[in-house]
């Protein structure tokens, strides 16, 4: 399955043709704790994680917040 | 375009500012240099000492609340700019009111969940606005690695790693450098809508 993540190609190694939000973050190590999660522009809801998919040729936004300012 | 072409058309601009504190204070007396048509300030707290190695106050302003601090320092370089100043504490519903005729937000927040909060805010809400946000921008040096990155609307600025700690304090140079450089990215997309209408 390929997808853009963070506005690069990323090929994914899957069994399924789709894979969730929680698990993509599981795979990419993404454990921080303030995330904003967009598919195809849409943002994902925390509650969501594990009910919304992403499919071949999606683009996938994974923002890390950190504190300073 | 020669500066003078390049006030006129800010001139016409509204610029919503979500905190006074380091990035918000730099960004907007940048903002005001080049002659923004209006400035919609919003910070709920006090200036410190502390504050000074980076934010744009002054000694003698200590004591007094960064929103109106800011919008006096804005005034002094600029009369002519039009700054809204509110004493709040944002939120996800005073947010949609206080910026909804803004053509940019610019969010200048120090913790990492108030920055969460705008984007999540504005996506929703505003759906049509450019965001654009500061992260990572704590400790001195790596000059190499901020970076500017666009996810369609929303734009982040910093270099999405250095969080600020007891051993890795936001300061001047790196913090100013991060804010100008979000002004630098809304001069670009203010002077870059307006190419587009004329073409």
């Amino acid at each position: 399955m390929k997808i853009i993540l963070n506005n690069k190609e990323e090929i994914l190694e899957l069994n399924e043709d789709k894979i969730s939000v929680n698990k993509l973050l599981e795979i990419k190590k993404y454990s921080f704790p303030r995330l904003i999660v967009r598919i195809n522009e849409n943002l994902i809801k925390k509650e969501n994680y594990n009910t919304t998919f992403i499919k071949d040729g999606d683009k996938v936004d994974i923002i890390h917040m950190i504190s300073g300012g | 375009m020669n500066f003078q072409e390049i006030k006129f058309r800010l001139s016409k601009k509204i610029v919503g500012i979500a905190g006074c504190g380091g990035l918000g204070s730099n960004c907007a007396v940048s903002l005001a240099r080049v002659g923004i048509g209006k400035l919609i300030l919003a910070d709920y707290d006090i200036i410190e000492e502390s504050n000074l190695n980076r934010q744009y106050f002054f000694y003698d302003q200590i004591g007094k609340e960064k929103v109106f601090a800011l919008k006096e320092n804005i005034l002094r370089i600029n009369p002519n700019i039009d700054v809204q100043a509110h004493l709040v504490k944002l939120n996800s519903n005073n947010i949609i009111e206080i910026y909804k005729n803004c053509d940019i937000i610019v969010e200048a927040f120090d913790k990492a969940e108030m920055k969460e909060m705008i984007v999540e805010t504005v996506l929703k809400n505003f759906p049509d606005k450019y965001l654009v946000c500061g992260v990572g921008l704590a400790g001195y040096g790596k000059n190499d690695l901020i970076k500017t990155e666009r996810f369609g609307r929303l734009i982040i600025v910093g270099d999405r790693q250095n969080e600020t700690c007891e051993n890795n304090p936001p300061i001047a140079p790196r913090v100013c450098a991060v804010s100008n450089l979000m002004a630098n990215v809304v001069l670009e997309i203010l002077l870059g809508d307006e190419n587009e209408n004329n073409s």
